[in-house]
């Protein structure tokens, strides 16, 4: 490999992690933000100009606080635990395509930390791993809560895992590849997965929701039944880490959706972007700005979904457990079936669009079950009055 | 460079396999078990065999472990609490390991190396997705549908198991 082609690589990479990193640390901003908004109050205004040091202020809030052990707590793995979380949750970044390719003295550089042909695989393997972060930080604290907690948090990952495999297959059926690089090619030029796999990307947003722990899942983290769950002993920065890995692991997971679903780095006129620059600027500056527009474009869609997370947060209110694991067993992955079952019948009669059926069915069910439940409460007040 | 990296993995795999043995700790076994299947992944990749790491590390780290780890939380091992085992259950351990090792070693002794070691029939591309899939949906057809029959008849198993009965009271 030539050697500036090495320092371009060396730089996206590091570029990706920092990003990542960044992007996580405003989020706790953003979130707060958006909360503040919908509940119509101002939020953090005083550290700096729209509290936008507020992050800052509260890193160095939590670094100089007290860090405590507890005595009966295993050392090593209480001190593993947070690690972990944090590990698993920035090695995700790694395969996805951030943008196109780079032209650096002719050779093309493609932004992305690493073009595995297992991508996806790659992404499931670390997202599984995440549990272990929870799961021995919470048995290390030798606290009832904490175990009980992690335990909670780790037996809802690996349910709805299996709900996002299954919602994947569908994709990879009609891409034929695991990379994430190719998958986002392929849907160029509007042919967005969402198009073909609406039934898809609601599985998978859905079990995104749930991996991150987030509202209407966040069943780990609860003061009424478990106290701070997983986190009960845990202080300071390994505190911090374990909220911090939630927010990259909610960047991480909205770059995959719009990877798998939106295109990635696509979006409409691209081509035409892309030639009109390279004839403004020559090849070598029109290709690197194309590619840096499609950078822009990716980084949109992941802010979105960012705040689509914020949003169904601060908007829903949360699960009950059995209600958590009755959807994930017994409705999602009964349908991530049939979408895989109905996808492949689809490719094989040679359309894409056969997943729509099973939208119209799952409305068209609801609407009589909704229809029905409010005839059987009419009845039931009925009754009650007599 | 890849002679070394081989040999590194070995040496932890073989580490991390010990240490799952020797640890009081029921826990700490778990987790070098984990690392241990890591070190497998680790070989895996070296033989260009991505699918099959990927897969190992979901799979086998990544849920099975999991469960493994549930459970034994939940029991609450101590290693005071922990009952010496008996004199014939060491011999047993040992007799069925040795046996293990034996069908191992023979079954490895008489392979047929001929195709890894002729540089003109060897295909590096072998343990690829692509490859892997065609020839487990071809050649091994039966035996992939006879496992994923067997996965049927287990997980029947286990939901009957954890039915409640009708009258059964839980609490």
């Amino acid at each position: 490999m030539e050697l500036s082609v090495f320092i371009v690589k060396s730089i996206i990479i590091l570029a990706v992690f920092g990003v990542s990193l960044l992007i996580a640390t405003y989020s706790t901003w953003a979130e707060r933000k958006i909360a503040a908004f919908l509940q119509d109050r101002p939020g953090p205004n005083r550290a700096g100009i729209f509290g936008l040091l507020q992050p800052i202020a509260d890193a160095g809030k939590m670094f100089f606080k007290e860090d405590f052990i507890p005595r009966q707590a295993n050392k090593w793995l209480f001190i593993a635990g947070p690690s972990l979380a944090m590990l698993t949750a920035c090695m995700t970044s790694a395969v996805v395509p951030f943008g196109d390719t780079v032209l650096v003295n002719g050779a093309e550089v493609t932004v992305q930390g690493i073009d595995i042909n297992i991508g996806i695989l790659y992404v499931f393997g670390v997202v599984s791993l995440g549990v272990y972060g929870v799961m021995i930080g919470g048995w290390a604290s030798n606290n009832k809560f904490s175990l009980l907690g992690a335990i909670r948090a780790a037996s809802q990952n690996i349910s709805y895992e299996l709900a996002m495999g299954l919602s994947i297959i569908a994709i990879l059926m009609m891409s034929g590849s695991l990379s994430l690089r190719t998958i986002v090619e392929q849907q160029h030029g509007m042919n967005w997965n969402i198009f073909f796999q609406p039934v898809g990307f609601i599985i998978f947003l859905t079990c995104a929701f749930a991996e991150c722990n987030r509202t209407p899942f966040d069943l780990p983290e609860c003061e009424t039944e478990l106290i701070g769950g997983y986190h009960t002993e845990y202080s300071s920065m390994k505190l911090g880490f374990y909220l911090f890995a939630e927010y990259i692991n909610m960047f991480v997971s909205s770059a995959v959706i719009a990877v798998l679903y939106f295109g990635g780095y696509n979006y409409p006129g691209m081509d035409w972007v892309r030639e009109s620059l390279i004839g403004g600027l020559g090849l070598n500056w029109g290709h690197n700005l194309a590619t840096l527009v499609g950078t822009m474009v990716f980084f949109g869609k992941i802010f979105f979904f960012i705040f689509f997370f914020m949003w169904v947060r601060w908007t829903l209110p949360r699960f009950r457990y059995d209600q958590l694991m009755n959807l994930g067993w017994k409705g999602l992955i009964p349908l991530a079936i049939l979408n895989v079952v109905l996808t492949g019948a689809g490719l094989l009669a040679g359309t894409r669009l056969l997943s729509w059926v099973l939208i119209l069915g799952v409305v068209l069910v609801a609407t009589i079950q909704a229809g029905t439940a409010r005839k059987r409460t009419v009845a039931a007040g009925r009754l009650s009055k007599v | 460079m890849a002679d070394k990296i081989f040999y590194f993995l070995t040496f932890l795999s073989l580490i991390s396999a010990m240490l799952v043995i020797f640890s009081r700790n029921p826990v700490h076994s778990v987790l070098y078990l984990i690392l241990t299947f890591f070190c497998l992944s680790g070989h895996y990749i070296l033989l260009n065999a991505q699918f099959l790491a990927a897969v190992n590390i979901i799979v086998y780290a990544g849920a099975i472990m999991v469960l493994f780890l549930f459970v034994i939380m939940f029991l609450n091992l101590r290693e005071d609490t922990e009952p010496r085992k008996g004199m014939a259950a060491k011999l047993a351990a040992v007799v069925s390991g040795g046996l293990l090792l034996l069908i191992m070693v023979a079954a490895l002794r008489t392979a047929d190396m001929s195709t890894l070691n002729n540089p003109a029939s060897f295909d590096s591309q072998i343990g690829l997705v692509e490859n892997l899939g065609r020839v487990l949906f071809t050649d091994f057809l039966l035996p992939f549908e006879l496992a994923s029959v067997l996965f049927l008849v287990a997980m029947v198993g286990a939901v009957m198991l954890g039915k409640r009965e009708a009258g059964e009271r839980n609490f």
